[in-house]
């Protein structure tokens, strides 16, 4: 009797699972299928969901007017680059914050994290004008340093909880054996906060990949990101819609792949802490 | 050489001050074991050694040289933790080798190092493998190879065996105490376990409320405890007291018996009567916890089995040449 409960039960909550999970997915996936739409289908009313005349050419077209592989660059850079400077300055201000406090370390942290609470386009004005003067506007630079500065207190807290877990014997270890501060970090520190790191650099890698607030404010061509490539197709004259599909499918495509392949590393990035 | 002096050694947390004021000194190649009840500030005194924590006051000296403002890669000693603190991502290697690396010898200088270590742990054939794939035993002699290969002029040992299994912990009790007579290399061992303590020491420093009670050899502190605290926390069962009238007539505030050195008489008159609680028969020892009345639960231990059960009415009489005297401070009174 037990049994069969608990077995009703799993099963239960493998189909709630399995439906929660596909209202979530169901938005990419309709935009994949329209994405393989001719523009009339894509609009049409009701829609066809599987059974429609499937072409290629929205993605042919899409690439024909404006290039996939510059902003496809673009993206790459300025979320690498965002994330590893942002990694570069977050694993020295974590190390000190989680193995040196002191009694302000807590408000630091908590006033780093309450500028994420500010919504970004209450300082639009002023960094786009700064970004004007400073020549900044359309450059990869300034979105990798915007980018970077917007994700740095995200960073820091997540580095700060996987520290925070390392024992203190371990580096009072390595300090009885001669390392310096430095030799601590590269030899016993970072290798050992390797899962932690890893999931940190991707779920930023993500965040900076799509993010779209100051990529689109900030960039029109040259430096424009996906981001930027998907909104030139969401015009409000004319029917776009397949291509604007083709176009995002383009653009999530990459970090889709990257982010199923890590899969393990980014559930324990997201839920760490939360169990021990 | 590896002698070690502490003068008025203090240490403060905020307004907490747990060492106050520490003096002693540890001559080069013994054995000393700091023993305590929890939060007597053993650890703390071994930490300010080793350099983890800086003084508040006083001076450490090694070998005659002050080291409080030297940190503590460079006072040439190597700790064992109680968590063993091994590097989870090197292989046995990498951890026994890491201090040596840091000290920048070259390779196989290193490795030849590594590998008469891990002959002497009988590590060998583990010299390849993580922390992980290693029992508790070989990860504690890991952490101990880490410990000699860099040849200090003390190790210190914090409460290393506390984590292994009963069996497990005799075992290297015996494996450390030899190992450090074969090297001759000053030692410091924290413990809270006393047994671990009489049996490792050449010398006991007993802490108590971060002051030093007293610093002798084993035996001294057994039969020459320096007051209640010591005698109280050396020996096991523990010392029975005694207060009142037998106290007085002996000169005394207190008066404590070791359990070993009340004899058990059946239905005597003499001595101090009372009615068994408990009887423990080990066969090796027989523990009886005994209710006499007025003077309180006294514990008599007989060598050998004695056919006594809860209920029967005994005698405890005292050895009187073992009587330990105490005034109303505590201290011991000599005569």
């Amino acid at each position: 009797m037990a049994r069969m409960a608990t077995t009703r039960r799993v099963a239960v909550s493998t189909i709630a699972a399995w439906l929660c999970g596909f209202l979530i997915f169901f938005p990419i996936l309709w935009m994949v299928l329209a994405s393989f739409k001719t523009e009339l289908e894509a609009f049409a009313v009701p829609p066809s969901f599987l059974f429609f005349h499937w072409t290629t050419e929205n993605y042919a077209t899409v690439q024909e007017r404006s290039d996939y592989f510059h902003h496809a660059l673009n993206s790459i850079i300025i979320a690498g680059g965002s994330t590893l400077i942002a990694l570069l300055i977050a694993i020295p201000a974590a190390w000190s914050m989680a193995f040196s406090p002191t009694k302000r370390t807590k408000d630091i942290l908590l006033w780093m994290l309450s500028t994420k609470m500010m919504p970004p386009v209450g300082v639009l004005v002023p960094i786009y004008l700064i970004f004007k003067t400073v020549g900044l506007l359309d450059s990869r630079i300034g979105l990798v340093f915007i980018l970077c500065l917007g994700n740095l207190p995200i960073v820091i807290w997540m580095l700060f909880t996987y520290f925070k877990e390392i024992p203190r014997d371990i580096l009072e270890a390595a300090r009885m054996d001669g390392a310096t501060v430095g030799r601590e970090l590269v030899y016993v520190l970072t290798p050992m906060a390797i899962p932690g790191l890893a999931s940190t650099l991707l779920l930023n890698l993500i965040l900076a990949w799509n993010e779209a607030f100051w990529t689109l404010n900030l960039s029109t061509s040259n430096a424009a990101p996906l981001t930027v490539f998907i909104a030139s197709y969401s015009s409000p004259e004319g029917l776009f819609w397949a291509k604007l599909s083709a176009a995002s499918t383009l653009a999530i495509a990459p970090i889709l792949v990257l982010g199923w392949f890590s899969q393990k590393q980014l559930v324990r990035g997201l839920t760490f802490g939360a169990v021990k | 050489m590896g002698r070690i002096t502490l003068q008025g050694v203090q240490k403060s947390f905020g307004p907490v001050h747990i060492i106050k004021g520490a003096d002693l000194d540890i001559a080069d190649g013994s054995f000393v074991v700091f023993v305590g009840p929890s939060g007597c500030g053993k650890t703390t005194l071994l930490r300010l050694i080793a350099g983890l924590e800086d003084v508040s006051g006083g001076s450490i000296l090694i070998d005659g040289k002050n080291v409080v403002d030297t940190p503590p890669a460079k006072r040439g000693l190597s700790m064992v933790f109680q968590s063993y603190a091994l590097y989870p991502h090197m292989s046995v290697r990498g951890n026994i080798g890491f201090g040596l690396k840091m000290a920048g010898l070259a390779r196989d200088e290193i490795n030849r190092k590594v590998e008469a270590a891990a002959a002497t742990l009988n590590l060998t054939p583990y010299l390849d493998r993580k922390p992980r794939e290693l029992s508790g035993g070989q990860r504690q002699r890991v952490a101990i190879g880490r410990a000699i290969v860099r040849e200090p002029k003390a190790f210190l040992f914090d409460e290393p065996l506390s984590n292994l299994d009963a069996a497990l912990r005799v075992q290297m009790r015996i494996e450390v105490t030899r190992l450090q007579k074969q090297l001759g290399t000053t030692a410091i061992y924290v413990t809270h376990d006393q047994v671990e303590a009489m049996t490792m020491a050449d010398k006991i420093v007993v802490l108590n409320g971060g002051k030093i009670e007293q610093y002798g050899s084993p035996l001294e502190l057994y039969e020459k405890p320096a007051n209640l605290f010591v005698a109280g926390f050396i020996g096991s069962p523990k010392m029975n007291f005694v207060t009142g009238d037998p106290a007085l007539q002996k000169g005394a505030a207190t008066i404590g018996v070791r359990p070993e050195h009340l004899k058990i008489e059946r239905d005597g008159a003499g001595g101090w009567p009372g009615t068994i609680a408990v009887a423990e028969h080990l066969g090796s020892d027989t523990f009886l916890y005994v209710d006499a009345g007025p003077l309180g639960m006294l514990t008599a231990r007989y060598i050998g089995e004695l056919s006594l059960s809860a209920g029967d009415r005994v005698s405890l009489v005292p050895d009187p040449a073992r009587i330990h005297r105490f005034d109303n401070g505590g201290n011991a009174i000599r005569s």
